[in-house]
């Protein structure tokens, strides 16, 4: 058990100009389950992989349960590790594989065969034990590597992409698992994804990463609800975050967003942008829908807007839209067996406290409540 | 429209005439070699071992030069086998595991080596060892040898290590190895069926050299150069036994390397 804190860490490789990871910072705290996210190549296993001591930063520094491990090489870090390609050594047999760590730490032959047949019963690999990884399944030899990783009692338990190797059924199936094993042992644990479901469901806190910085850490729900900046509600969640131009504009003191011809409500803090225009930022599942034409003429129920269904998507649990409003598009989850066709018109509205800004020029949050 | 078992019979026919391909000529050879010197003028030849002598094994063994000769032949063979070994798998490893300069230049120059025919390099050979008093020993060839064999135990030995990935190298460095283990435990494991082929290519293209080693010896001379310079003028039976005896040494060092080139672990690996 210990806390990890990372400052200041700079990464670049030899071959290429920029910066792997560019001045990151990260603590997490002991027993926490820290997701960092993002697309390929913005630096998330470069900084799992130097947490790991797999690689050297340029500068900053690496701390796991206050030990200054910057220098340290990976075998005096109390890290372990599962890898992407799960790295379970094809010459060994499960139990060989399993065990491997607590040979190279001369851990006594009684003592071994328990904490590996303990870890094989976690992971339901009793029966495997005896074979070799070319005999197993996928999803097996994946199970080899995360007991291989927990049976050593690791201070730290870092995850490079575990689930991405396997199919979608069993990525899902294993994802629950994994959460709950995690949470049996409660060791600290810094786990790598580009998937932003998989971030979502499994961090206490998600760090999402963008061109080697974190571009925002919080719980998963915080980051998902606040982005802090355009690039994180775009890249969190299925569909990402709807994004349109907007002008704000005062009718008597309250502050009205117009977009196209229709102008929607807006929360009172946005006075200060008052004349100016903002990105809106709103997910599909935050906007009302509905086919029938609300009733019009003055003093009926304004902020709803016309748009044009384009596509119909059904899910199953929803249906999901993809509109054109003004010259936008949008996608807008429907409830089930909602009645809409192409071509057809709908109207859409959300309520005001749904609704993010960010600056059309630096894609910032603009106020965050 | 063919069969399955018709496909799986033709596949069987194939590797059996393959099989007797190879096998029928050793086992005349190997017959006429065991076979008293009278039996082999009898006519028709009998194919079945009904005569067996070691009349003509123990002449061949006992006339001048053959003994030395295949001492030299096994001390040329191992010794190109460890120095193209021990040059080469560095090499190998060099290749695989690193990004340099002139990557690229070096693999193809390894290939020019055996561009050159043995007959334009060994002259010029020949004229060096003689200056530095190394001609007509064991060690002129086995370096002529090694030359030969090392393109093709270093682009193997690449290969092998190219076939250890990496990560199971980190993997076995978090998990407490240190560099050096991680090496012995994880990748040499692994390499070790690849490496075998190394040496055993090595061995085998050493033991059958015939060119360079007549050119560079004239009393230290290995088994096949001894063969061919002696027994164009011998009968008939001696012939056959000294191909015997080329052909056996070759063919017990491949069987005793042959364990190591089936798959080790009960299935291929990956």
């Amino acid at each position: 058990m210990a806390e990890v804190v990372v400052r200041n860490l700079v990464k670049t490789y030899a071959a290429s100009a920029h910066r792997a990871t560019d001045d990151v910072s990260l603590e997490v705290a002991d027993g926490e389950f820290v997701v960092l996210v993002g697309p390929s190549g913005c630096g998330k296993t470069t900084l799992l992989r130097m947490v790991a001591g797999l690689e050297t930063p340029d500068s900053g520094t690496v701390h796991i349960g206050g030990r200054d491990v910057t220098g340290l090489p990976a075998r005096q870090r109390r890290v372990s590790m599962v890898f992407q390609s799960y790295a379970i050594f094809p010459h060994m047999r499960v139990r060989q594989n399993i065990g491997f760590g607590l040979a190279m730490r001369k851990v006594d032959r009684q003592e071994l065969e328990r904490r590996v047949q303990r870890a094989a019963e976690l992971l339901q690999l009793e029966d495997y034990l005896d074979r070799f990884p070319a005999q197993l399944s996928g999803g097996q030899r994946q199970r080899v590597a995360v007991a291989r990783a927990i049976v050593v009692d690791a201070d730290v338990l870092l995850m490079d992409e575990p689930l991405s190797n396997l199919d979608a059924l069993l990525r899902l199936q294993f994802r629950t698992e994994l959460k709950k094993l995690v949470r049996q042992l409660g060791t600290t644990t810094l786990y790598v994804t580009h998937d932003q479901a998989e971030a979502m469901s499994l961090g206490d806190r998600v760090a999402v990463m963008r061109d080697g910085r974190i571009a925002q850490i919080g719980t998963p729900l915080a980051v998902y609800d606040r982005p802090d900046e355009q690039f994180v509600g775009g890249f969190l969640g299925a569909p990402p975050m709807n994004f349109f131009p907007a002008q704000v504009r005062l009718r008597g003191a309250d502050p009205q967003l117009v977009v196209g011809e229709d102008t929607w409500p807006a929360p009172a803090h946005l006075k200060a942008y008052a004349d100016r225009s903002v990105l809106v930022g709103v997910r599909a599942e935050n906007i009302q829908v509905t086919a029938d034409p609300p009733a019009a003429g003055p003093g009926a129920q304004p902020g709803w807007s016309a748009a044009v269904v384009e596509v119909v998507e059904p899910t199953g649990a929803a249906v999901l839209l993809t509109v054109r409003l003004d010259t936008h598009q949008l996608k807008v989850q429907a409830p089930p067996g909602f009645p809409a066709r192409p071509d057809d018109t709908v109207w859409l509205r959300s309520a005001p406290e749904m609704l993010r800004f960010f600056d059309p020029e630096t894609s910032l949050a603009l106020v965050t409540t | 429209m063919r069969r399955p078992w018709a496909r799986a019979a033709a596949v069987q026919a194939a590797c059996v005439a393959i099989t007797l391909f190879m096998a029928v000529p050793m086992y005349l050879i190997a017959l006429a070699a065991l076979s008293s010197r009278e039996s082999l003028n009898r006519f028709p030849l009998p194919l079945l071992p009904t005569d067996l002598s070691t009349e003509t094994m123990s002449a061949f063994l006992r006339s001048t030069g053959v003994v030395p000769a295949f001492l030299n032949s096994l001390q040329v063979g191992l010794g190109t086998l460890v120095l193209s070994l021990l040059v080469g798998v560095p090499a190998g490893w060099a290749l695989a595991r690193y990004a340099f300069r002139g990557k690229e230049p070096y693999q193809l120059f390894l290939l020019l080596t055996r561009a050159l025919p043995i007959v334009v390099l060994s002259v010029p050979l020949a004229k060096v060892f003689l200056t530095s008093g190394l001609y007509d020993t064991t060690y002129a060839v086995t370096l002529l040898h090694t030359a030969l064999a090392l393109p093709t135990t270093v682009l193997i030995t690449a290969a092998v290590f190219v076939g250890v990935p990496r990560d199971q190298e980190e993997a076995a460095m978090i998990f407490g190895a240190t560099p050096v283990q991680a090496f012995l435990r994880v990748v040499v494991p692994q390499a070790l069926p690849g490496v075998a082929a190394a040496a055993m290519f090595a061995f085998v293209l050493s033991w059958n050299e015939v060119l360079g080693a007549t050119i560079l010896t004239l009393n230290q001379r290995t088994l096949p150069a001894q063969v061919l310079s002696t027994l164009s003028d011998s009968p008939l039976a001696y012939r056959f036994a000294g191909g015997l005896a080329l052909v056996l040494p070759a063919l017990l060092f491949i069987a005793l390397m042959r364990r190591y080139l089936l798959n080790m672990w009960g299935a291929t690996l990956r």
